[in-house]
């Protein structure tokens, strides 16, 4: 491209500091015209720093935003927005009980009179959606509207403010692989219409597929700019990183020996009492892992919620070792050699408030060395601490440190060091790497990898696909409440894994 | 080793900033009242100088006035960890002032009905039945949250109100002293071997409240009780993810939480009134929920709270003596304070204080049947 390009945005030498970081160190980004930029990069390296700046969340300490070529000064979101700035994040800000309609026009709305005119705001969803393909029933309620809808709810309140230039942030993290394809097609679809997209993720799958050009962020700092036809998932993730990293966790073959987990004709009720389980029956050995394939929203949570202690079961048994687990007992099932790693590890897995010491202690507290009758044994949770903040590589100032202070990967870090602190024979790990960066993953991944080898028997639920595949032996498809197969993990490939998550059947080969 | 002691050092400076930051919006709210509270006596044609002097004088100023003032602080303590201990659970237990009544009104029973018995046991007894007494209480509505979602903050509005009619019924009627010329509802006297001495200046009831109080503490931050008490109160999801027994622990803190209350109800009858007179225990329980917030519901912080407020009810004769000031200018103050301790974004915004990381976040109450 030319020399002197005018680029929808442009951003030179940002810098931003926070008390005792560098959040933003002199970051040089650009936009062209309807281009697909992605923005990769791990958590805390400042990319969400930077795009608040050009929202206006912050201000920079220095530096200058040029859009459309001109020095703009960004103080606010009110000025983003008049300058055609329109940002997705990625928990949505909806009214789930509003219209489709209402939510489009809220802070902007329409008026007859002193009256909310609904007919403009209808009238102004059917000719955005039509104008740029995103297809909505205006009068839908968006509590019941499926996630990949809803986003789209947001991208159009975006496309109504007139944004030219739209930043996604981690879009896909809540979508279906469908709703992912789906949100790619919009994209393009916009870009066509001469809408410029920035793309937060640090999904390289993702990033490969649909970017025009890919900025790679790390510790504050930009580290290059890159196309797709140049790159591959090792040379991002390296750039990221800052060090080789392995994607694919080498592992050996299985040895399955005894039968850890049984699970027999269990049925499971949801919150609104629907068959959310409904007859489910697998086994999982030592030395395996069996990955539980699906959808999100199949079956998965109750399943593992049933199987955990957490929730009771309409019928059917779970067997640990042979021995009948209770329902809603999660402590039998801790004491009988259950490892979990929860699919929400702020709801379940942590206690935000709490020390990284009294996290580490959440299931064996009121045991010894931990507790000596009612008192606790404040000497051993520190000891138990310290040991385990270094084993486990927890990155934290100190072992006193809040759980709200870790980023999300250390915060699954004290989880695992936790619940692999025990002696182990069944690990159940759901969405175990879900919202984590690059690094994370692979830590995680080697150390379940590692738990199977040490002979446990390893129950995995995941919504990435990518996942499931290259750490299970044995995979079992959920489709609406039911394993619709149990197949071996080399035997299927990734469409036909698809296939069988859509409700399809495999033609016999 | 040098690099272990700047950690040290580091640590405990990140400390102290903490304890001074999670300080300073009580004191902010006391400071705050009190200039207030000037203004209303400035305007209303007195001197806030002398006011506040004859105040700290009331409450301070002799043997009679500490006692006066440990008197009333006395009780205040109970109710306020009754409070205090409850939130640590996230219960907001507005009950305290129906689990001291029963408490006390048990107390004064055991103290003029059982006779015959020596100090060292009637004294104690009467205190325990007192405890009792508050602790079923408290188990009603404990038990009513876990197997029926009832709002604690609902039930024990209105177990409150049961309270006040039972104890009022009982004093007037089944229990009514009827000795000679008595007209009033009211139990008979207790016993001298039920009494809780006053040694000069300080009463015994005092001491068993700082006891109280290092119960408290002991049992919350030193046991597995207390763990799960916390873990409960921030995380109940996490809690049970962790094998405790959530609905187990809600029943036991507020069995807890209500025999703090009751004791207070039992120390107030054995040690000061000397009986129950309905009328007499008024307020106390609620007041806690003041005691309870200024002392950032931990056990240590009601103690000064307790005092604070103990000590403007003991000076405030004198502050209408000398100064010619409404005694209830305190109860106006008071109530400041709380205003100020609830609605603490306003002291962070003058005081210019954030809140610190980790800091528990107080909720007052979390919405009808969220649980």
């Amino acid at each position: 491209m030319s020399e002197n390009e005018v680029y929808a945005l442009e951003v030179r030498n940002i810098v931003k500091r926070f008390p005792g970081v560098l959040a933003n160190d002199h970051v040089n980004f650009n936009l062209r015209k309807g281009e697909i930029h992605a923005l990769l990069g791990e958590n805390g390296a400042g990319k969400t720093t930077l795009m608040n700046i050009i929202y206006g969340l912050y201000t920079p300490d220095e530096g200058e935003i040029y859009v459309d070529g001109k020095k703009v000064e960004i103080q606010s979101p009110h000025d983003a927005i008049r300058l055609g700035i329109g940002m997705v994040h990625q928990h949505f800000m909806l009214v789930p009980v509003f219209t489709v309609a209402e939510n489009l026009v809220l802070g902007a709305e329409p008026t007859k009179g002193w009256q909310l005119d609904l007919k403009a705001a209808r009238e102004a969803v059917r000719r955005l959606s039509e104008h740029y393909g995103l297809e909505v029933d205006p009068d839908a309620v968006v509590e019941d509207l499926p996630v990949g809808v809803q986003q789209r709810v947001e991208i159009l309140k975006a496309l109504y403010r007139e944004a030219k230039i739209l930043v996604l942030d981690e879009p896909t993290a809540v979508l279906t692989p469908q709703e992912v394809e789906e949100l790619f097609v919009i994209m393009r679809e916009l870009t066509k219409r001469g809408v410029s997209i920035i793309f937060i993720t640090h999904k390289l799958k993702e990033v490969l597929a649909i970017a025009d050009r890919i900025t790679v962020m790390r510790r504050g700092r930009v580290v290059g700019t890159t196309t797709p036809a140049e790159a591959t998932e090792e040379s991002l993730a390296r750039m990221m990183v800052g060090r080789e990293v392995v994607l694919q966790v080498p592992k050996g073959p299985a040895k399955p020996g005894d039968v850890v987990l049984e699970v027999r004709d269990l049925k499971v009720e949801d919150e609104r009492g629907l068959m959310a389980v409904n007859g489910v029956s697998f086994e999982v050995r030592e030395g395996e892992i069996l990955g539980i394939a699906g959808v999100q929203g199949n079956g998965q949570t109750e399943l593992v919620e049933a199987i955990t202690g957490l929730r009771s079961a309409r019928e059917g048994k779970v067997l640990l070792g042979g021995v009948e687990a209770p329902f809603r007992r999660p402590r039998f099932l801790i004491e009988h050699g259950m490892a979990h790693i929860p699919e929400d590890r702020q709801k379940h897995g942590l206690v935000l408030s709490y020390s990284i010491a009294d996290n580490l202690v959440l299931c064996t507290y009121y045991k010894p060395p931990f507790a000596h009758g009612l008192q606790r044994n404040q000497q051993a949770i520190l000891e138990n601490a310290r040991r385990l903040v270094k084993e486990y590589d927890v990155r934290t100032p100190s072992i006193f440190t809040p759980a709200s202070a870790l980023s999300g990967g250390n915060q699954q870090k004290v989880i695992v060091a936790r619940e692999f602190s025990r002696p182990v024979r069944l690990l159940v790990a759901n969405q175990p790497t879900r919202g984590l960066d690059v690094g994370s993953i692979e830590y995680i991944h080697k150390r379940v990898v590692e738990m199977r080898d040490h002979g446990a028997a390893v129950l995995l639920v995941s919504a990435e696909l990518d996942e499931i595949m290259s750490l299970s032996d044995r995979i079992a498809v959920m489709y609406r409440g039911k394993i619709v197969a149990i197949v071996n993990a080399g035997e299927v490939d990734k469409s036909q894994l698809g296939l069988l998550m859509a409700g399809g059947q495999l033609q016999p080969a | 080793m040098g690099d272990h002691e700047q950690s040290m050092t580091s640590t405990v400076w990140e400390a102290t900033r903490r304890y001074l930051r999670s300080v300073a919006v009580p004191l902010g709210a006391v400071l705050l009242a009190l200039i207030i509270g000037a203004a209303i006596i400035w305007i209303s044609g007195a001197s806030p100088w002398l006011a506040y002097k004859a105040l700290a004088k009331g409450a301070f100023g002799s043997a009679e006035g500490w006692r006066r003032t440990l008197e009333k602080t006395t009780p205040l303590i109970f109710s306020g960890l009754a409070v205090a201990f409850a939130f640590k659970a996230g219960l907001f237990n507005i009950g305290a002032q129906g689990q001291l009544l029963l408490g006390a009104i048990t107390a004064a029973w055991v103290g003029f009905a059982v006779h015959g018995l020596p100090w060292a046991i009637h004294a104690p007894l009467a205190l325990v039945a007192g405890l009792i007494a508050g602790g079923l209480y408290g188990y009603i509505p404990g038990a009513l949250k876990t197997y029926t979602g009832a709002h604690e903050v609902i039930t024990t509005i209105m177990l409150n109100y049961i309270a006040m009619g039972l104890t009022d019924y009982l004093a007037n009627g089944p229990w009514k002293d009827t000795s000679e010329g008595n007209i009033v509802a009211r139990t008979p006297e207790i016993l001298p071997s039920a009494h809780l001495p006053t040694w000069g200046w300080l009463p015994l009831g005092f001491l068993l409240a700082l006891a109280v109080a290092v119960f408290a503490w002991w049992v919350l931050e030193r046991t597995t009780i207390g763990f799960e008490i916390r873990t409960v109160g921030r995380n109940p999801h996490a809690a049970r993810y962790g094998g405790m027994k959530v609905a187990r622990t809600i029943i036991l803190t507020m069995v807890i939480s209500a025999m703090f209350a009751g004791m207070g109800g039992a120390v107030e009858t054995q040690g000061v009134i000397g009986r129950y007179q309905p009328g007499f225990n008024a307020n106390l329980g609620f007041d806690g929920i003041t005691v309870a917030l200024l002392g950032k519901t931990d056990p240590f912080g009601v103690i000064p709270a307790a005092l604070l407020l103990g000590a403007m009810r003991a000076g405030s004769s004198q502050m209408q003596f000398d100064a010619h000031v409404a005694k209830e200018i305190t109860d106006v103050i008071q109530a400041l304070m709380l205003f100020f301790v609830a609605a603490d974004m306003i002291v962070r915004w003058l005081l210019r204080v954030k809140a610190a990381e980790g800091e528990e976040k107080i909720t007052l109450s979390t919405g009808w049947g969220s649980h």
